[in-house]
């Protein structure tokens, strides 16, 4: 039902079947940008269908593959990639879905921090990146302001954000920062933004044989740091996920680590006035800051459909990478621009002196050229894997274990899923 | 023989328990025979190739701490959650049997949480016990009780156990009302004249005879607290704080459905499954004796 090959152009359009998880206000865009492009020619219909959360979709989109019923684009979040890549036969890579449509397609358009994260070592891009987002700080303006702190200079090293929580619990605050996504944040773009690797292999982005490293010392140090931390009120935990954003935007806790994607959250929530900052880093560590990596999703091509929907894939690729629609996606989203045109045209609209606070997380990604260490972070099993992190974050957290061994502990389960991939790996 | 069978005909017997067979076979024997072999393969996600791997799903989970406290989760919720139900269904129950006045109103009342959905509920109580806005969490801070089940463990159990029993106590309310109602009323009043208060009477002729309803109740409860949490537990806390709350379900869900890792998780439910069928049969083999009927 999917695809009729022989469609002709001009009496019905070869439908073009894209499975996405963006809800809300995300979802009218993305129903927008097929409609715009349906209507830019008539030969193909792209027919976004909204199939739930992250995890929902890719799920639906792997038992629609096993069932020969699978969409032909499917939005997979970033901790899936590995999954995606392993799929081999299932997958159809972007740089040879372009080659063999005859599109033209050049990777060196894309931010390279985030086309880095979906392309092989080889540099072969394998998923069109479509949302992305980095982690950033975000602070309270009338908490500094009562606190006697500069509303304009968030800190910007993690010993300046003990000393500024310090005068805010001095202030009569309860809390002096908070996370969201904290093995994101404060383990895999830590390991990042220092240019300190978090596993063997780049990562694991040079082979599936790759292994966690999670025992390094900033790690150790940063993870206990955290729980000293949150003995003093100086950090509070706010829960898995984003499920500690009411923690930021009830005045609880006046600065806050979140993916820049959170700004509209609380744009519409918090009833003051906030900035945002670069996510801090350890100054006594060489060389960094490095550059921070992305999380969101990515565009994923399904293998087994006829050769002209496949056209139209590509078409719609192109369409959704021109400058035109990612700086319009970037300014009304919150997510990156993942193209340097898209980031330089915002540039030329004068995005950025409206909104100040929408370009500090490109510097971020743009602030070195990402290294070896850097890039991302790719490891097969990755959903399981942060449950495990998770739970060891919480036992030091919670006082039950040190960071030392709770990181050692989360390591060895996590690298025990890992060969157990690698063994069973046809 | 005395008792000779009343249907002559030798296939009209098979034909007629032919539907509930067939209903077994498709939805529970076929499922499950399915879910056994997926357990001895390590397949890819995609459907693209399956190596055989033996017992050998079984052996991680055995050798893999956070399984075996996930047991221990388990059984300690599922206990917490058949004592607090049924204790305050039964409680329930018999207050509302004795109410004589708006006794509708209060059958009502208690008969409503159970139109919601487990999910709508952890939502619910979620919303109470969150740290940074929930009611009570800030009541419980006026009193010295720091909140937080995000890091508290113990808060978070309790936090589920509670969500879990809620929703429950009204499925248990009905079933007792309906059991205090068929006690013979001559029986109360005749123990009455005899001089028994409230306390005796109700443990020495209205609880025996409940047993039937309490057994079948324990059953069911504990079927629930095992399978029909899952939407409580993934609403509420996803299993943690490390793995404080990580029931063998959610781990089913978590490791299959989130991890795509199909062969542990298909080896997981075998033994979850194993694990409630034992329970079941000791309920029969153990606390029957003691049911009346």
């Amino acid at each position: 039902m999917a695809s009729l090959g022989w469609a002709t152009p001009g009496y019905s359009a070869v439908e073009i079947q894209w499975w996405h998880a963006m809800s809300g206000r995300l979802g009218e865009k993305v129903k927008a940008l097929a409609a715009d492009f349906n209507g830019s020619q008539t030969q193909f219909k792209v027919v976004p269908t909204y199939k739930g959360s992250y995890s929902e979709t890719v799920t639906a989109g792997i038992a629609a593959f096993r069932a020969k019923r699978h969409p032909h684009i499917l939005q997979v979040y970033e901790v899936g990639t590995a999954t995606m890549m392993a799929g081999g036969g299932a997958v159809k890579p972007v740089h040879e879905l372009m080659t063999q449509s005859g599109e033209p397609f050049d990777p060196e358009v894309f931010i390279p921090a985030v086309a880095g994260f979906y392309t092989t070592p080889k540099g072969e891009m394998l998923s069109l990146p479509f949302n992305s987002s980095t982690p950033v700080l975000y602070y309270n303006k009338e908490a500094f302001q009562k606190a006697g702190l500069n509303p304009d200079m968030p800190p910007a090293t993690w010993p300046e954000v003990e000393r500024y929580s310090e005068k805010l619990l001095q202030a009569g605050y309860t809390c002096g920062f908070s996370t969201a996504w904290i093995s994101w944040i404060h383990l895999e773009n830590l390991g990042a933004w220092h240019n300190v690797p978090i596993g063997t292999r780049g990562n694991g982005f040079e082979g599936f044989d790759a292994r966690l490293t999670l025992d390094n010392p900033l790690h150790v140090k940063h993870l206990q740091q955290l729980a000293d931390w949150q003995k003093r009120g100086i950090f509070v935990y706010g829960g898995r996920r984003n499920l500690g954003n009411a923690k930021f935007s009830s005045g609880e806790c006046p600065m806050y680590t979140e993916s820049s994607a959170g700004y509209a959250g609380f744009k519409a929530n918090a009833r003051f006035e906030f900035g945002v900052g670069q996510l801090p880093y350890w100054p006594d560590i060489k060389g960094a800051p490095q550059n921070t990596i992305i999380g969101g999703a990515s565009l994923w091509v399904l293998s087994g459909h006829a050769k002209v929907p496949y056209q139209g894939v590509a078409q719609f690729f192109s369409y959704l990478s021109s400058p035109d629609v990612q700086a319009d996606w970037h300014q009304t989203t919150g997510y990156l621009p993942i193209t340097r045109a898209a980031y330089e045209k915002s540039k030329a609209d004068g995005f950025y002196e409206i909104l100040p606070a929408a370009e500090i997380p490109i510097k971020q990604l743009t602030l070195n050229p990402p290294t070896r260490y850097s890039k991302g972070v790719r490891f097969h099993s990755m959903i399981q894997i942060r449950g495990v992190i998770y739970s060891a974050l919480e036992s030091v957290l919670s006082g039950k274990q040190k960071a030392k061994s709770a990181l050692q502990g989360a390591m060895n389960r996590a690298n025990r899923l890992l060969s157990r991939f690698q063994k069973n790996r046809r | 023989m005395a008792h000779a069978s009343i249907f002559r005909n030798r296939w009209l017997p098979h034909v007629l328990i032919l539907p509930q067979l067939v209903l077994t076979l498709a939805f529970f024997i076929w499922p499950a025979g399915q879910a056994f072999q997926q357990s001895l393969f390590v397949e890819d996600p995609f459907g693209l190739g399956a190596v055989f791997v033996g017992w050998d799903n079984f052996a991680i989970l055995l050798e893999e701490e956070s399984y075996l406290e996930s047991v221990r989760v388990t059984l300690f919720f599922s206990v917490a959650v058949a004592v607090c139900s049924l204790g305050f269904g039964l409680l329930f129950a018999v207050f509302a049997d004795r109410v004589l006045k708006g006794a509708a109103f209060y059958k009502t009342l208690i008969i409503w949480p159970y139109a919601v959905a487990p999910a709508v509920a952890g939502v619910l109580w979620l919303f109470l016990f969150n740290p940074t806005v929930g009611v009570v969490a800030h009541l419980l801070g006026e009193w010295g009780i720091e909140w937080n089940h995000t890091l508290n463990g113990n808060q978070a159990l309790f936090l589920v156990v509670l969500a879990a029993s809620w929703k429950q106590v009204s499925f248990n309310f009905l079933f007792f009302l309906a059991g205090l109602k068929a006690v013979p009323l001559s029986l109360v009043e005749a123990a009455a004249m005899d001089g028994a208060g409230p306390w005796r009477r109700f443990w020495t002729i209205l609880f025996p005879l409940l047993s039937p309803v309490a057994f079948f109740l324990l059953v069911v409860n504990v079927v629930y607290a095992f399978f029909d949490t899952f939407g409580v537990i993934h609403q509420v806390t996803g299993g943690g704080p490390d793995g404080a709350t990580n029931i063998l379900v959610f781990k089913v869900f978590h490791d299959g459905f989130l991890g795509l890792d199909l062969g542990g998780s298909a080896a997981q439910s075998v033994v979850l499954m194993l694990i409630v069928t034992g329970l079941t049969i000791i309920q029969f083999r153990v606390i029957e004796h003691r049911v009346h009927y």
